[in-house]
């Protein structure tokens, strides 16, 4: 397949690599050996253990250097005569902009998320470089080209947001496993070890009427005359045991749902024998600071295997342990901690507490090993996938370099043979041209205008929705807010001010009918908003308090409707299966045997934990716009 | 080596945690406990072994009978290009070196020898075992000692031509389990894994696979498939290596398609010319493109994934189309 035409396209084409992960190290591998000679590879990323398994440029002698330097080098070992450019930074830097791209024929992404995904698209159409898309999760894995103006950009059609849950269904009626994570890991966890000023919703509860906040506050610091082992026992009765009895006060709740049982030290380990004996290493108060790792309550407990679902009496012990250890080896962290996968004490902390709030709710325990998974967004992932991801990334970046736009192809790594097809390519689409990044279409806002500030506004559509970095508001020729650290103390004290300032209180106000500019200068990218003013908002579906829409409609229900194995027939995907609300990232293949893979998510965070590639995915649309089949 | 039943370690667990996601704690054992023979280090055999080596079985042995040459040097990355080092070693030989720092876990060794010397005896210390480039008469002879094992070994042959790959695979009598997914289609996604089933795949060896009458396969199969089995009985009357065909071979290959096309009592137009001549135009595994994407198949077939391939996976990278084509319902 490689003809004369190929290897004069690749001799002289500069590649641009973003991530140096999963699919990066596979992609690198196969750009070298097919002859690309000018790459170029960013990443900001370290080596760690767990990328072993397929990131196959690495060594466990590697762990903790940047994976743009050493996949350079490893790759040079076996082709010493083509030039790697290695970056180890953030490809949101400064530095990375549209005169960066400018100088490449083609830019290929193996990324992690969907924040830097969509700076990447923009800045790709910005310049006007073609961008090959790619993803895997598990066996599931997807390629796109998005070429300006001949196919849709990457954000033309919406993605599935990370999934945030209801507050009183994690403080007060928990229904999966996953929300006693979250209760875990965002509300206790936080609560004990993390900052002190943050707000916490641990002590809400449905009804709300019981408990005043000062006797709130108290229950959570330690008492004077209190030893360590006092302070987890009554931490633990106040939230297992005690929330749980004044949130049954409150028989509404519990009408039509089972009751949750209290669950106190005292029924769990009777007698004070069963105090955890540690194994001698507890004493002593140096740790390393860094390693997260020397410090565990299995071990304490000797604990070993991470698979394994503890009973209710070793979660309680864990929890009880754990505890113990963050007061005694981790003093300097308590007050600062926010939730780390690889933080061995935490997950031990949060797998315990969750575990314990699952059996009252009468809610499957889970082992040490998924509730890691779960809390920590990890993305599950193999190498094979990769490999075969990053083999059909080089067949579409040869096409584009050539221009054989008939050619460009979507394509599918499947788990399943969908009309015998383990890969199945499709064409691109068009691109939307209602999209709100490639083409000039306005977004709509529905905000209660008399209430919100402009602080809400960039924080939860400028920053969150928009993916904006460096945002500058405009309202008709009016500059009302801008980001950078070039600005002078007048202006940081200008915009500080106007952040505070409600939307319908500005000199100009701004209300239904009004359109505000959103700019981005680092990613030159521009959209105008209609402003519409709205009352309310339903408190449980629309928690931001306002409304963003315009470049998309929401598919209508329709019966998913698999094609009959005939060859030309029209591909017809399933439909967004938003029955199950549990997951943040949803895989739809085509029909008909089309399989769906959980992500089990959590909560507000809009960045998917690290290290994989997060698949998203064939979306929403895909239904009901006519795939051809190729 | 891991025994039965034997807990994972904790090195395991973190260095396999993120596939341990994919497959579970259980097939990790299994893999962990899996010894695979390999003949034939060419680039896509060499894609394939990163990747199982990557995954975790428990053994890798390969045999290579070539010398290091020019052609081994620039497909292979696990061949530094250093080449003065390597004078007289084998390509075997070679790669164990580097598989083995890949996954310091899985014990790499090299076979001297001709693949047609090693007895029955010999393979049933495997569980697995690969050919890649090997002629026609090879892959049914090694086929065979693997079916009259009383053992399963899992048979595979995964070739190269050009921008086409193929796999084979012959698992004799395979059990697995998998999810209902049909169910999960339609039932209300209260339960997103569905029912696990036990299933029973029956496997023909490759020469009953090959033997089944083009008239009788449906019409949606891969064309490729046809095509490969000309050329593959080309070489094999010419008495060439799998590969070893150029332009100038179309009148004869031309021919032969003629000659079975009327033992199958099919039209020549059964198989395309335009591909017969793209397939043996493309003589060496020129793409590493093919090849990664058929290690990484390769590797999944393998390490586990739910349904195995039955009995043909057939790739061609100009139409980017991945087949699987079950052959064996209509001997």
């Amino acid at each position: 397949m490689v003809s004369q035409k190929e290897v004069s396209a690749m001799k002289g084409t500069k590649v641009l690599m973003v991530g140096a992960g999963g699919i990066g190290c596979e992609l690198l591998k196969t750009l070298a050996l097919s002859g690309f000679e000018d790459i170029h590879i960013i990443d900001m990323d370290t080596i760690e253990v767990s990328n072993l398994n397929r990131q196959f440029l690495f060594r466990k002698s590697h762990v903790g250097q940047s994976k743009a330097k050493v996949a350079r080098d490893a790759v040079l070992r076996f082709k010493p005569n083509i030039s790697i450019t290695p970056y180890h930074a953030n490809v949101k830097d400064n530095t990375f902009d549209v005169d960066f791209y400018k100088q490449f024929n083609v830019v290929l992404n193996g990324l992690d998320n969907l924040d830097a995904r969509r700076h990447v698209n923009r800045l790709c159409l910005a310049a006007d470089v073609p961008l090959i898309e790619s993803g895997t999760t598990g066996f599931l894995g997807q390629v796109t080209v998005h070429v300006k103006g001949k196919t849709e950009c990457y954000e033309c059609q919406p993605k599935t947001a990370p999934k945030s849950y209801p507050v009183c269904t994690i403080t007060s009626t928990p229904s999966k496993f996953v929300h006693c994570i979250v209760w875990a890991k965002e509300l206790l966890f936080a609560k004990l070890y993390g900052d002190k000023n943050q707000d916490n919703d641990l002590n809400v509860r449905s009804g709300g009427a019981s408990g005043s906040s000062d006797h709130v506050e108290d229950v959570f610091e330690r008492k004077a005359d209190e030893d360590i082992e006092q302070y987890g026992r009554r931490i633990y009765d106040h939230v297992f045991g005690y929330n749980i009895e004044i949130a049954l006060e409150n028989k509404e709740t519990w009408k039509n749902r089972t009751r949750p049982r209290p669950i106190y030290v005292r029924d769990v380990l009777p007698d004070q024998l069963s105090q955890p004996q540690p194994n001698g290493h507890v004493d002593g108060s140096e740790c390393a600071v860094g390693d997260l790792s020397s410090v565990s309550a299995m071990s304490s407990l000797s604990l070993k295997n991470p698979q394994d679902i503890w009973s209710l009496m070793e979660n309680t012990k864990v929890f009880l342990e754990a505890f113990k250890l963050f007061f005694t080896k981790r003093q300097e962290d308590i007050g600062n901690l926010v939730f780390d996968k690889d933080d061995q004490l935490a997950v031990e902390f949060v797998t315990a507490a969750a575990n314990i709030r699952a059996s009252s709710f009468g809610i499957p325990l889970h082992s040490l090993f998924e509730a890691k998974g779960i809390a920590g967004n990890i993305i599950h992932a193999v190498a094979t996938t990769n490999a075969i991801i990053a083999g059909l990334i080089v067949i579409e970046a040869m096409k584009v370099l050539q221009n054989d736009e008939k050619n460009y192809r979507t394509t599918y790594c499947l788990e399943h043979p969908t009309q015998n097809m383990l890969l199945m390519p499709v064409e691109p689409s068009e691109p939307n041209k209602a999209c709100y990044v490639c083409s000039e279409s306005p977004l709509l806002l529905e905000i209660n205008t008399n209430r919100t500030k402009l602080g809400d506004f960039v924080e939860k559509i400028v920053k969150a929705k928009l993916g904006m970095n460096l945002p500058i508001i405009m309202h008709g020729s009016v500059l009302l807010y801008e980001a950078g650290d070039d600005l002078d103390d007048d202006m940081v004290a200008i915009y500080t001010a106007n952040l505070e300032k409600v939307l319908s209180q500005f000199p100009t106000p701004i209300t239904s009918g009004s359109m505000l500019t959103v700019e981005d200068m680092q990613q030159e990218f521009t959209c105008k908003i209609n402003i519409k003013h709205r009352e309310e908002f339903d408190e449980e579906k629309e928690p931001d308090g306002m409304v963003l829409s315009g470049w998309t409609q929401a598919p209508p229900p329709k019966e998913s409707n698999p094609s009959n194995g005939e060859n030309k027939a029209n591909t017809s995907l399933s439909e967004p299966l938003n029955a199950d609300s549990d997951d943040e990232v949803e895989v739809y293949v085509p029909e008909p045997v089309a399989k769906k893979r959980k992500h089990s998510d959590i909560t507000k965070e809009t960045e998917e934990e690290e290290e994989d590639e997060l698949v998203v995915l064939p979306d929403a649309n895909l239904d009901f716009k006519k795939k051809k089949l190729v | 080596m891991v025994i039965e039943g034997e807990e994972l370690t904790e090195q395991e667990t973190a260095l396999y945690d993120r596939q341990i996601r994919v497959w579970g704690a259980d097939a990790q054992r299994r893999l962990s406990k899996s010894h695979v023979f390999v003949c034939g280090m060419k680039r896509t055999v060499a894609e394939f072994c990163k990747n199982i080596v990557l995954a975790g079985v428990g053994s890798l042995t390969l045999v290579y009978d070539r010398p290091m040459n020019e052609e081994a040097l620039s497909a292979n990355f696990f061949i530094t290009s250093d080449k003065t080092v390597y004078a007289g070693q084998s390509v075997a030989g070679v790669c164990i070196e580097s598989l083995k720092e890949l996954n310091p876990m899985v014990r790499v060794t090299a076979e001297e020898g001709n693949i047609l010397n090693f007895d029955e005896e010999y393979f049933n210390k495997f569980d697995i075992i690969v050919i890649s480039g090997c002629s026609l008469e090879t892959k049914k002879l090694i086929n065979e000692k693997c079916r009259r094992l009383e053992k399963r070994v899992g048979f595979y042959t995964v070739d190269c031509e050009g921008s086409c790959d193929e796999i084979f695979v012959d698992l004799k009598s395979y059990a697995y389990s998998k999810r209902n997914l049909h169910q999960i289609f339609k039932g209300p996604f209260k339960d997103a894994n569905g029912e696990i089933w036990e299933c029973r795949l029956q496997y023909p060896s490759y020469e009953v696979t090959t033997a089944v009458p083009w008239k009788n396969l449906p019409k949606r199969m891969s064309k490729l498939y046809f095509a490969l089995r000309v050329i593959e009985k080309f070489e094999q009357g010419e008495g060439r290596d799998l590969g070893e065909t150029s332009e100038k071979d179309l009148y004869g290959v031309l021919k032969l398609r003629k000659e079975l096309c009327d033992v199958h009592d099919v039209d020549e137009s059964f198989v395309l010319e335009p591909l017969l001549a793209r397939l043996i135009a493309e003589t060496r595994e020129f793409t590493p493109v093919s090849a990664t994407i058929i290690g990484g198949i390769h590797g999944q077939a393998i390490s586990g994934k739910g349904d195995p391939v039955k009995n043909f996976y057939l790739f061609d990278a100009t139409d980017g189309k991945g087949r699987v084509e079950d052959v064996s319902n209509f001997i």
